[in-house]
């Protein structure tokens, strides 16, 4: 086969290019038309919406002068640490080693209920999640039959609602992974070191975690990336407030264009969202490079 | 699982997975409590006097059907273009050797990085240039090329699985390339192809921000965004109806996700299909 002709070769990958086509135009071009607009002052009515002028970098010196965004970009950080890297990723792992050692029937019944909230459509989950912290809402009524301060936990602590809400919606992503990590570590190993008479705990941190540690980076990358971009929840439950108390990228990028009708503002928020996303993006394709024997 | 497994079972993990499933089921609680409660709020409450008036308050053209049809469309349009798009693209990229491949599949597996609320505000402007908005066709390519990364990666370490002699012994027989794809690979990998129409599926079903900012008009919005109307004006909101709506909603979802999770025994392959 004269594989190596060019021409021939180009007509064997015809094939792909619908899905070259779909990608360029609906994903590569909004992110090149992001850098453009992004340095407009294109609005979303009016003057600037038919003709955006060129104003250089002045969104980005606004971003860096506007308060609203340096808070922003700290409750975004707070919102991926505290609901994907330490609440869904370790509660996925716990749930997970726990499911081993428990009986079959509740691990079964536990792992649906895990999985159940994370299948839901998000904006029902939105929803369920908005009413269980609301003033008199499912976590009230819990905590006043238990004799506890009651509180207006989406006004008081929004950024806390919002997280463990996330980590109710997510955390079932991590478990299904580990789920499959762990049974992949030979049994061989962990029974050779209780033989040896190493407690739980040991094996767990000597032996298990070691073995799937390339599961744990591949999940926190991933985890951290579908954190990143999270918005219904986040919108439903608080819009962003009180007062951009739980304003997170995705959330002040939606507000700047839509709501305040400012689209080249607004798209450099979605730029800064864009790279941040491109950063990790790049750290996992190395990551899964290196995982490769 | 061998059966001379040292496993060690304990009740305290039984315990502790008891109250990590509490704690997720009890959101829920209130979902299913207030749909069947006719003078539900915020509180999670029995009701009172149970009915189905929420469900039958619910099911009219207006409210359900359209909505839902409008879903089934969007999510049935979504996956019919993404399976097409993305068998066409994995043919190729697994059966033939390229420099071309790695290079390609690095730059998909990229695209499935990026964070897609964060390209909304640029596609609003795209389908603004273009006057696409509220056209639900063009929402169903956005929808598919967003959910195109994942599903070639799926779909080709599908194809890899089908051994390529197969197909040479149907080359032999005289049949072509479409018609040996056609008639021995995507039966062979049928029940893959069905993982990965109903993953791209439920992600368009239960989409909210892209139909939200890209479909105007209430005629043609899903039931994702037609749920607002549940907040009527001045804020009064009709939550036992909310909650009704909601119900009716998730169940085609649950049943599909039940269906992939007992068909192919990992409920993983919805999830890490990525792992490399």
């Amino acid at each position: 086969m004269p594989a190596n002709h060019p021409g021939r070769q180009a007509l064997r990958y015809l094939p792909v290019l619908p899905a070259v086509v779909l990608l360029a135009v609906f994903l590569a071009g909004p992110v090149l038309w992001a850098f453009h607009a992004s340095l407009t002052n294109a609005g979303l009515t009016g003057r600037h919406a038919r003709n955006p002028e060129w104003v250089g970098l002045e969104n980005y010196q606004r971003l860096l002068q506007d308060p609203a965004f340096p808070l922003s970009l700290a409750l975004t950080v707070l919102f991926v640490a505290g609901s994907a890297i330490l609440g869904q990723n370790v509660l996925g792992l716990a749930l997970a080693v726990l499911m081993r050692r428990a009986r079959p029937a509740v691990s079964a019944t536990v792992g649906t209920a895990v999985v159940a909230a994370w299948v839901l459509p998000e904006i029902v989950a939105a929803f369920a999640a908005y009413a269980f912290f609301s003033r008199d809402g499912t976590l009230n009524q819990l905590l006043g039959a238990a004799g506890l301060a009651e509180g207006d936990w989406l006004y008081a602590v929004p950024m806390v609602a919002v997280i463990l809400a996330n980590v109710w919606r997510g955390t079932a992503f991590s478990m299904l992974v580990y789920r499959a990590a762990l049974n992949g570590v030979p049994a061989e190993l962990t029974e050779a070191a209780q033989m040896d008479g190493a407690s739980a705990w040991q094996r767990l941190a000597f032996i298990t975690l070691p073995v799937i540690r390339g599961s744990i980076a591949t999940n926190l990358m991933l985890v951290t990336l579908q954190t990143l971009a999270v918005f219904t929840l986040i919108w439903v439950m608080t819009a962003g407030g009180p007062a951009n108390g739980s304003t997170t990228l995705p959330v002040l990028a939606y507000q700047e264009a839509f709501k305040f009708g400012d689209i080249g503002y607004g798209t450099a928020v979605a730029t800064v969202l864009i790279l941040i996303g491109g950063l990790f993006g790049a750290a996992y394709l190395r990551l899964l490079r290196e995982q490769k024997p | 699982m061998t059966a001379r497994r040292l496993r060690t079972r304990s009740p305290w993990a039984d315990v502790a997975l008891l109250l990590i499933g509490a704690c997720f089921l009890l959101p829920l609680l209130w979902l299913v409590l207030g749909s069947l409660d006719p003078a539900a709020g915020h509180a999670t409450n029995i009701p009172q006097r149970p009915g189905l008036e929420n469900f039958a308050a619910v099911f009219t053209p207006e409210l359900l059907f359209r909505p839902l049809w409008n879903s089934l469309l969007l999510a049935a349009g979504t996956g019919v273009v993404t399976l097409t798009a993305a068998v066409l693209a994995a043919y190729p990229l697994s059966r033939y050797r390229s420099r071309f491949n790695t290079p390609f599949m690095s730059a998909i597996l990229f695209g499935t990085c990026l964070p897609v609320t964060a390209i909304m505000v640029p596609v609003y402007g795209l389908f603004v240039q273009l006057r696409l908005l509220d056209s639900m066709p063009a929402t169903v390519l956005f929808l598919a090329a967003t959910s195109l990364p994942m599903a070639i990666w799926m779909t080709r370490n599908f194809m890899d699985a089908v051994p390529l002699a197969l197909e040479e012994a149907a080359w032999v027989d005289g049949a072509s390339r479409l018609s040996g794809l056609r008639s021995i690979v995507l039966p062979l990998m049928g029940p893959g192809l069905g993982v990965v129409f109903i993953f791209v599926f439920i992600q368009a079903w239960g989409n909210f921000f892209v139909p939200f900012v890209l479909l105007l008009s209430e005629g043609s919005q899903p039931a994702a965004v037609s749920i607002f109307s549940f907040f009527g004006q001045h804020g009064a909101v009709a939550y036992g109806q909310l909650a009704a709506f909601s119900i009716l909603y998730s169940v085609p979802v649950l049943a599909l996700y039940a269906i992939v999770a007992r068909g192919s025994g990992n409920a993983l392959a919805l999830a890490g299909a990525v792992r490399g």
